[in-house]
């Protein structure tokens, strides 16, 4: 692991543009208009991978904001989650759409094992767990 | 009914003119904490408290944990910090209120307390400001040092045409974030298209936003056409948030969900949701509120669109409403959130209360002043009205110059303008026809560029943009796309800011707090840090910063006056021919009226404010002394140009004892001899306002005090003009040129007028 970023590092793309890469490990500066239009750069190139987002965790964390790092460390996890996955599961959090805690737990294994997303596991763990004693297992539509 | 008027009303009638006010359309509503109607003190608002044992949460705020709702679960969990709670619950409110406007409590001591608060605490210190302080604390606690400003682009029509060149306007006049929505809901990625496309003219780093079903605008975020989203709205009781159709972990999870895509995220929460929701508890707006920001800050949300936001017309119809608006505003930056401060939907009908309601975040600054500045015209903004609109934008300019104060706008010039309208219609026409999504006409375009809004434009049907919307989807058409067909058209600029924005989400430095774009670089709570620490320091004008802000259109100079006299001059010189007489003397004979003229009267100066020409006035009074029996003598003064002594010393020379005083921009006078110099017998003070006939009776009059009687004064109406706003400016300037010409001691000389043409 390399060193920590403060806030000094920021803009992490400005100071220390070695450390930014897309998704296909390609550098910033290589993302050009001319590449753009020789169709060297695809959408996945300009998707933020999770070492980015782990490094702005470290500068949110180095200034006192924890929650904003949690919050990005969770979408570090998550850029390894397919969209209409993140979707359903979203689907899945809101109030009555599963029928049981068991549904949620299910879904906390699944992305344990498959994303290694254990953050977000005990996340949707952590849900299930409160959305049971406030009863939210119940019919909405 | 009779013509005569009826005195037999049992009303004061001022109360029908108030009745005919705007702000009477305006709901108030009485005080009623038991049914939500309290703005701090809710019926069942608990006290502070928490309890830690063990690092884990107890109690909180009077709850034991056993019984949390969900709200509750998720801020104990995620927002208290076990580290910090014991030392900050135990500053006394009163303390934590004095801390917060104390410019010697670094921000960073407050925002790292405000870790260990919890709501009722956070509530009941900011409740103990009054809404001065609440202005002073807010301005000192925002996260970001440079104020910015956000745009609702929207039309009534959903016309991509419209939507580009109202985007490329907004960039314009400075606008750091753009959010649309649509009339018609499938028409969301033609929106996102256009205004994609519109923002990226003329300067790039404009963040925008498409505000449309969640699942949507995620996926419109990830085909790269927005960049960031603030829809993600969170309650302050569990049962609206379901009814909401939403729980703080299925929030949190979108939150996450927008950072994995590289997208910037806000969440969203004001005052009067839960009341409008019906499910408030009988909790204070303030309280319910504290509650919404402590959840956002937990899940991890940068910032937060807040105050009152949908609810501040609601939150506003209760006492107090609009001070508890700046303190939930002021709770939320305590918390270290980024705030787009609300200031969004019109919370009246009165523009003084809009105006009274903008102006702390204003001169204090915020992260997005407004979290939706309606740029285009009323009926066009699809969210509702806005506290300021298209039809007030200027005078949002002109607040921001009076008050040397950064609103984040600039003024556009209309040249400028319209290039920018044409740019962003002929970039977007491009690219519809380019991808295969639609053809503009040439008609339709000439339309949309000159249209103040879509009721004057004659463009794209409802029908046709719902057909680009489903091929843009159907196509998987993407920012890359655009940004090729861009490049393919021409517009390399344009392209290349499409490029730069895009790729800011490769590095994820805009997913910080207070994160926008200016000159090309990302700004933040990170790099530009609120630092306010008392006069001198914080956010201060730049030099250059303060000429943007004074550059508003059509301001006048003196090289403008003497311009606009200069047109004056040549008509006056058919009219009217002046001739010097020499030294004047007093006159014998007691028919005579002595009109005194200032130094530059027909020299320098050829009209009055109300647009007559200085001979049609002159014409006038001699034809009303004339009427009078009496003769008229011009007399010019070089060693006064001010109306009282003009008219004394006019009738120290007059024959009769009365004179007249007359500037040359209109003000008159009569005078008497032995009179005290601003003892006169009449004036006609409001020269903007005075006609020919006005002055043709003042001449009159003249006579008959000449003739030791008392005549009906000359009443000039006025409508209640602010006279002074119209005129003094150009008064001013006037009068310096005319008192540059005095000279001490200088002697009056007699005139003679000739007229050379019929005509007033």
């Amino acid at each position: 692991m390399t060193d920590k970023l403060h806030a000094k590092d920021y803009p992490i793309a400005e100071t220390r543009p070695e450390r930014v890469l897309g998704q296909r490990g390609k550098p910033l500066a290589s993302l050009t208009l001319e590449a753009v239009m020789d169709g060297d750069v695809g959408m996945e190139d300009l998707r933020i991978t999770p070492q980015a987002l782990l490094q702005q965790a470290q500068i949110a964390k180095s200034v006192g904001r924890t929650a904003l790092a949690g919050n990005l460390e969770r979408a570090a996890e998550m850029t390894g989650i397919p969209q209409a996955e993140v979707m359903q599961i979203y689907e899945l959090l809101r109030p009555g759409r599963t029928k049981s805690k068991q549904e949620l737990l299910d879904t906390a294994q699944r992305i344990r094992s498959n994303h290694k997303a254990d953050l977000l596991a005990s996340f949707i763990e952590e849900a299930a767990e409160f959305y049971e004693k406030r009863g939210l297992f119940r019919k909405r539509y | 009914m009779t013509d005569s008027p009826s005195y037999d009303a049992n009303r004061w009638r001022r109360f029908d003119d108030w009745d005919n006010r705007p702000l009477r359309q305006d709901q108030f509503a009485v005080e009623d904490p038991e049914n939500g109607f309290s703005a701090f003190a809710g019926a069942a608002d608990p006290r502070p408290g928490l309890t830690i044992l063990g690092g884990q949460v107890t109690e909180m705020d009077g709850v034991p944990a056993e019984e949390f709702d969900m709200i509750d679960a998720f801020i104990a969990t995620y927002h208290i910090d076990p580290h910090i709670a014991e030392e900050a619950m135990a500053i006394p409110s009163s303390d934590l209120a004095r801390m917060l406007v104390d410019m010697n409590v670094p921000r960073t001591a407050l925002t790292r307390l405000a870790r260990g608060l919890t709501p009722a605490k956070l509530a009941e210190a900011v409740a103990q400001l009054n809404a001065m302080e609440i202005a002073f604390a807010y301005s000192k606690m925002r996260a970001r040092k440079t104020p910015g400003n956000q745009a609702h682009v929207t039309n009534a029509k959903d016309d991509p045409l419209q939507l580009a060149a109202d985007a490329a306007i907004a960039v314009a006049l400075g606008f750091d974030e753009i959010e649309t929505t649509m009339r018609v809901a499938r028409n969301s990625w033609s929106n996102a298209l256009a205004c994609c496309v519109g923002s990226a003219v003329g300067r790039a780093g404009t963040l925008f936003q498409c505000s449309s079903e969640e699942a949507e605008e995620l996926e419109i975020g990830m085909a790269g056409f927005t960049s960031y989203a603030e829809t993600v709205s969170v309650y302050g009781t569990e049962s609206a948030f379901i009814d909401g159709d939403d729980t703080p972990w299925s929030k949190a999870w979108l939150a996450a969900a927008y950072a994995s895509r590289g997208i910037k995220m806000r969440c969203t929460s004001g005052a009067a949701a839960e009341l409008l929701m019906g499910f408030h508890e009988a909790k204070s707006l303030l309280y319910l509120e504290a509650r919404c920001l402590c959840l956002q800050r937990g899940m991890g949300s940068q910032g937060t669109q807040n105050g009152g936001i949908d609810g501040a017309p609601l939150a506003s119809s209760i006492p107090g409403g609009v001070r508890e608006i700046m303190a939930e505003n002021l709770i939320a930056v305590w918390l270290d959130l980024e705030c787009a401060s609300g200031n969004d939907a019109r919370h009246s009908e009165s523009d003084m209360r809009v105006a009274a309601k903008v102006l702390p975040y204003l001169i204090g600054g915020s992260d997005l002043i407004c979290s939706g500045f309606g740029s285009i015209l009323k009926y066009d903004n699809s969210f509702n009205p806005s506290s300021f609109n298209g039809e007030e934008l200027e005078e949002f300019l002109v607040l921001q110059r009076d008050f040397e104060a950064d609103g984040g706008l600039t003024s556009v010039e209309d040249a400028r303008a319209l290039d920018l309208r044409r740019r962003a219609i002929d970039a977007l026409s491009f690219v519809l026809n380019d991808l295969g999504l639609a053809t503009a006409t040439t008609a339709m375009k000439r339309s949309v560029a000159v249209a103040s809004g879509s009721n004057d434009t004659d463009s794209f049907a409802p029908r046709d943009v719902a057909l680009i919307s489903d091929k843009i989807r159907a196509n998987a058409v993407d920012v890359l796309d655009v940004i090729r067909s861009l490049h393919r058209g021409g517009f390399t600029e344009e392209a290349e800011n499409l490029l730069f924005l895009i790729k800011l989400r490769v590095s994820g430095d805009y997913l910080q707090t207070s994160a926008i774009v200016r000159d090309g670089h990302v700004i933040s709570a990170i790099n530009d840090p609120n630092d306010y620490s008392g006069p001198g320091s914080g956010y201060r004008l730049t030099d250059q910063r303060r000429e943007e802000l004074v550059a508003i259109r059509d301001v006048l100079n003196r090289e403008e006056v003497l311009r606009a006299e200069a047109v004056s001059e040549m008509s006056e010189a058919k009219s009217i021919r002046y001739q010097s007489m020499g030294p004047a003397t007093p006159g014998t004979t007691a028919h005579e009226i002595v009109v005194g003229v200032s130094p530059g009267f027909g020299s320098k100066i050829f009209r009055t404010l109300a647009g007559h020409r200085l001979s049609a006035v002159l014409r006038a009074l001699e034809t009303g002394i004339e009427r009078g029996g009496g003769t008229m003598r011009l007399v010019r003064f070089w060693h006064t140009a001010d109306t009282s002594f003009l008219g004394l010393s006019a009738a120290c020379l007059s024959g009769s004892g009365v004179g007249i005083g007359l500037q040359s921009k209109g003000t008159a006078v009569i005078h008497q001899k032995d009179r005290l110099p601003h003892n006169n017998l009449e004036l006609f003070s409001n020269a903007p306002i005075t006609t020919l006939e006005h002055y043709e009776q003042l001449g009159f009059n003249a006579t008959v005090y000449a003739g030791d009687a008392l005549p009906e004064p000359v009443v000039v109406p006025t409508r209640g003009e602010a006279l002074g706003a119209r005129f003094h400016a150009r008064v001013a300037l006037t009068y310096a040129i005319e008192t540059a010409m005095t000279e001490d001691n200088s002697a009056p000389e007699d005139l003679k007028i000739t007229f050379l043409e019929q005509s007033t």
